[in-house]
């Protein structure tokens, strides 16, 4: 609490709070990094001396103020230096997807005009170069990995510890410089700008101010009492908001340490190293660890299976509610006290989450099974609502509330309403400055009082007062006879199948629901082993009949489920495609998040759709793909359509079973 | 011809030194069965030299003269300007020759990394007392060692599987661990049997990757045996071709490609 009422004093920039940190807590650990086998450990105080280097550097190689620096890169301590560094000397840093293809980094970077570059290795300097010469502006290029970067022309290329040498060698020509720039940030300088990837159009460029930033990080941090001894692991790519909060904003206001793992193969095991404190990871990640634990399981002895299978069911009876506080006879607190010792902690430890105080998961919603998996081994796992827009936070579960199916009360300091159409507006400290170059965006998503449209559509829920989001609300429409249609919802529930990776359900204007199904390689590969299923392709595998056979379970087990919903029983699936291939961020069929562009995927499976509602048994399909290296090829595969049987509700709609 | 000691410059921009390893009239029979037929040839300085010819034709064989494991009846063998007696396999790969095995032979039960360590063998200096007291030279070695078992575990991007158990791993990461521990004891020449077979698409695209980056960080010079026609003429500077223990043909890949005796020995030759 102390730390509030001098939220300004003096602290009115991500450099000035790294300052203070190097003075009050120099000898703590202020970033890690496994190299070499390794933890490398980097000291506040030495954070400092880096990142001044660098700055310095900048400033030798002409980074003027009001420059944009793009980095390039995966989470490294070297990169979130040069966030703070060009910040230091005035510029604005713009972190972008490394995984993204270069015509995507080439409109971000021409339309910030950027003037220099720090990227991570050859991948990233050739597709700079490669588009090099569409960008007007841009100047040079540093790079962190010098491998395979013998041969290259090196006039406007440099290595990421020349820049800081020369920086150091420079440091009483510039120094003077430096904290004048330094002294000029304040509240209202921007302090980062991040492109949102959208599920339509092109990116735009978010300006986030040090007042946004600090102020969400700092509100944040009290929500969830966040101190200098956290550990996180940064491991979600630097461009995503996220990141950018828990790294640099929370990291830097509390003066807790950032770990970064050796690659992005080694993440489990580096997290399992590091024990965090305080962890961020999108439902993926933890449906993939419960699905990974699950396999493990099924191969496990009958001793060990029955011992996890029964201390696994009275975690499921009592630990949420251990964890809420709520009260507990004292034989099953004992029990799961004996479950902790034998099945709980051991789990956690290998899962890397015994330490995790505050876990979040957000961006999607979580399976009910899955999150209470998790909450009933005693992991404090919650969600939270937000947008790049809003510096993340928009809603957050408290302590002791929180439940799979509902986002949380507002953060600190924001306010939030519903329009009478059911789109959920906020505004508060947090909320952006103005997309980059980009008025009317601005004007459409931002009014004159500062309310923010968040394109979901929601409601509070009465009783607890807790916000729960629908769907998108462009996504909602309306099926042929006028109901509501709410794909997004269809969708959560055919995703909480392990089996299941992705879901696209069709059916606006439509009268009735199908869906295309992304098969999860990992589980149904597995699956196929244990039960002697040859296959040799993710295509194969697919269209395997019994493949096909289980995803009809699964889209039945849903019918069923959305008949008990009076309100969305008639959204249910009555024909459905397992696709050949996974939707990928490289043919823009999702986002880099993993969030679908329907549009995109409507136009692109044109045939398969019209497949669905002609009545069709099969269609023969050809899908152009993009490979990582941005080469085109094509795949082509004859698909079955399968029906699903449906389960009739009222007697406005007597749907036979098929 | 080339001059021996003269090197070239490549078109990449790569420096090919002088000869290395000189093969001179070699002739290698086990009982009647000749495998190697006065075959005569050279290796340059920094260069990847390929061995290629089907099946039979004696490449693994010729491969096994450089490293020291056959001794032929007949020619010499000269490396760095000397003529090398007939040795043992260990003395070979004490003068700085390593190599990775057509048939992966790895330990299966140790870890990548203990694996790998097992390639600085020759960096060992310290003796068994000393190794199982672990004190003094015998722990700073050990870390020495291990320092350059990570940079290799770093340069093949295989950091995510240092502590698991070779058995398990997959083919493909089986080789490029082989090409780990043969890369560890820091070789001057590198002989590869067979680097891609077996492979997909996908792993060989990798393994080049891997071959040409070596050659290009370490300047090892690379001597490879490789049956897949476009991976070999890709990668290397120079190719010998054998087909039935002889020499039929030997040049740029260019030069052997348009070569009428080596397209016949892979196409074969209508009898008539």
């Amino acid at each position: 609490m102390a730390q509030s009422s001098q939220a300004t004093g003096g602290l009115e920039s991500v450099p000035a709070l790294l300052q203070r940190n190097a003075s009050e807590f120099g000898g703590k650990p202020a970033y890690r990094e496994k190299e070499f086998g390794i933890w490398q450990c980097w000291t506040w105080s030495e954070t400092e001396k880096e990142i001044e280097s660098l700055a310095l550097g900048f400033i030798n190689l002409g980074v003027e103020e009001g420059d944009f620096i793009a980095i390039i890169g995966r989470n490294r301590p070297c990169f979130y230096w040069t966030i703070v560094a060009a910040q230091s000397v005035g510029a604005i840093p713009v972190p972008l997807y490394q995984d993204a293809a270069a015509e995507e980094m080439a409109f971000v970077m021409d339309h910030c005009g950027a003037r220099f570059a720090v990227v991570e290795d050859q991948e990233q300097v050739d597709k700079v170069i490669e588009i090099q010469e569409r960008l007007h502006q841009f100047e040079h290029m540093i790079y962190v990995d010098p491998r395979g970067m013998r041969k290259y022309d090196h006039h406007k290329l440099h290595r990421f510890v020349d820049i800081q040498e020369q920086g150091r060698a420079a440091y009483y020509e510039f120094i003077e410089d430096l904290t004048a720039r330094r002294g000029k940030l304040d509240y209202d300088s921007v302090c980062v700008m991040l492109y949102t990837s959208g599920t339509t159009g092109n990116p735009k460029g978010v300006v986030l101010s040090n007042r946004n930033i600090i102020e969400a990080s700092r509100s944040s941090a009290e929500f969830d009492n966040l101190r200098h001894g956290e550990e996180v692991l940064a491991y979600l790519p630097m461009a995503w908001v996220g990141d950018f909060i828990f790294s640099i904003g929370q990291a830097y206001w509390c003066g807790f340490c950032v770990n970064c793992p050796e690659s992005a193969d080694t993440m489990q095991t580096d997290l399992r190293e590091i024990g965090p404190t305080y962890y961020f990871a999108p439902p993926r990640v933890f449906e993939n660890q419960l699905t990974n634990v699950m396999i493990r399981m099924e191969d496990a002895g009958r001793f060990k299976k029955w011992l996890f299978d029964t201390f696994m069911e009275h975690a499921r009876k009592v630990g949420p509610d251990i964890l809420d506080g709520n009260p507990v006879s004292g034989w099953d607190r004992f029990t799961y006290m004996l479950g902790n010792l034998l099945v709980y902690g051991p789990l956690k430890d290998t899962l890397g989450l015994g330490r995790v105080r505050v876990g979040y998961t957000a961006g999607e919603a979580i399976g009910p099974e899955i999150f209470d998996f998790y909450r009933s081994l005693g992991i404090n796992l919650k969600q939270l609502y937000g947008q790049t827009e809003a510096s993340v936070f928009i809603t957050l579960q408290p302590d002791g509330e929180v439940r799979s199916d509902t986002v949380g009360v507002a953060a600190p300091g924001v306010e939030i309403r519903i329009s009478e159409d059911g789109e959920v507006f906020y505004r508060g400290p947090g909320t952006f400055e103005y997309y980059y170059k980009n008025a009317e965006s601005t004007k459409k998503t931002k009014d004159e009082d500062g309310w923010v449209a968040t394109g979901d559509a929601g409601f509070f829920e009465e009783g607890s007062g807790h916000l729960r989001i629908i769907d998108r609300a462009k996504d909602v429409g309306k099926m042929a006879d006028g109901k509501l249609f709410a794909p997004k919802y269809v969708e959560n529930k055919l995703k909480f199948f392990p089996n299941i990776l992705e879901a696209v359900v069709f059916g606006n204007n439509r009268s009735e629901c199908t869906a295309f199904i992304n098969i999860d390689l990992n589980a149904v590969g597995n699956w196929a082993e244990r039960n002697n299923i040859g296959y040799a392709s993710y295509q194969e595998l697919a269209g395997h009949p019994r493949v096909l056979e289980t995803m009809r379970e699964h889209v039945e087990e849903v019918n069923r489920s959305l008949a008990e919903d009076p309100m969305l029983s008639h959204c249910q699936v009555h024909r459905f495609a397992v696709l050949h291939k996974e939707l990928d961020a490289d043919d823009g069929e999702i986002t880099r998040p993993r969030k679908v562009r329907r549009g995109v995927v409507a136009e692109k499976y044109e045939d398969i759709i019209a497949a669905l509602y002609d009545g069709s048994d099969e269609v023969s399909t050809t899908t152009e793909v993009t490979y990582e290296d941005g080469r085109k090829g094509s795949i082509s595969a004859t698909l079955k359509v399968c029906d699903a049987q449906v389960v009739p509700v009222g007697p406005a709609r007597q749907e036979a079973a098929e | 011809m080339l001059d021996a000691t003269e090197g070239y410059t490549t078109e990449d921009g790569r420096k090919i030194g002088g000869v290395v390893m000189e093969m001179h009239n070699i002739t290698l029979r086990f009982g009647g069965v000749v495998a190697i037929k006065d075959i005569s040839f050279d290796i340059r300085e920094g260069e990847i030299r390929a061995i290629i010819g089907p099946n039979g034709a004696g490449k693994s064989s010729m491969l096994n003269v450089i490293s020291g494991f056959y001794n032929p009846q007949e020619g010499e063998v000269w490396y760095k300007g000397a003529k090398r007696p007939p040795m043992k396999p260990y003395q070979v790969a004490r003068q700085g020759i390593a190599r990775t095995f057509q048939n992966i032979a790895l330990f299966d039960g140790m870890s990548v990394l203990d694996n790998i360590m097992t390639g600085r063998i020759r960096q060992m200096q310290a003796g068994l007392l000393a190794q199982a007291l672990w004190k003094g030279k015998a722990e700073q070695e050990e870390v020495e060692n291990r320092e350059a078992v990570e940079k290799i575990i770093d340069f093949l991007e295989i950091q995510y599987i240092r502590k698991t158990p070779v058995g398990r791993l997959p083919y493909g990461l089986k080789k490029r661990v082989e090409l780990a521990r043969a890369l560890a004891a820091e070789p001057s020449i590198l002989l590869l049997d067979e680097p891609m077979a077996g492979m997909n698409v996908e792993e060989k695209e990798d393994m080049s990757r891997f071959i040409l980056d070596v050659n290009d960080e370490f300047g090892t010079t690379i001597a490879l045996i490789e049956h897949d026609m476009g991976v070999v003429m890709d990668l290397s500077d120079r190719v010998v071709v054998m087909d039935y223990g002889k020499k039929i043909g030997d040049g740029s890949p260019d030069e052997v490609r348009n070569n009428q005796a080596v397209i016949d020995a892979y196409l074969g030759v209508a009898h008539d």
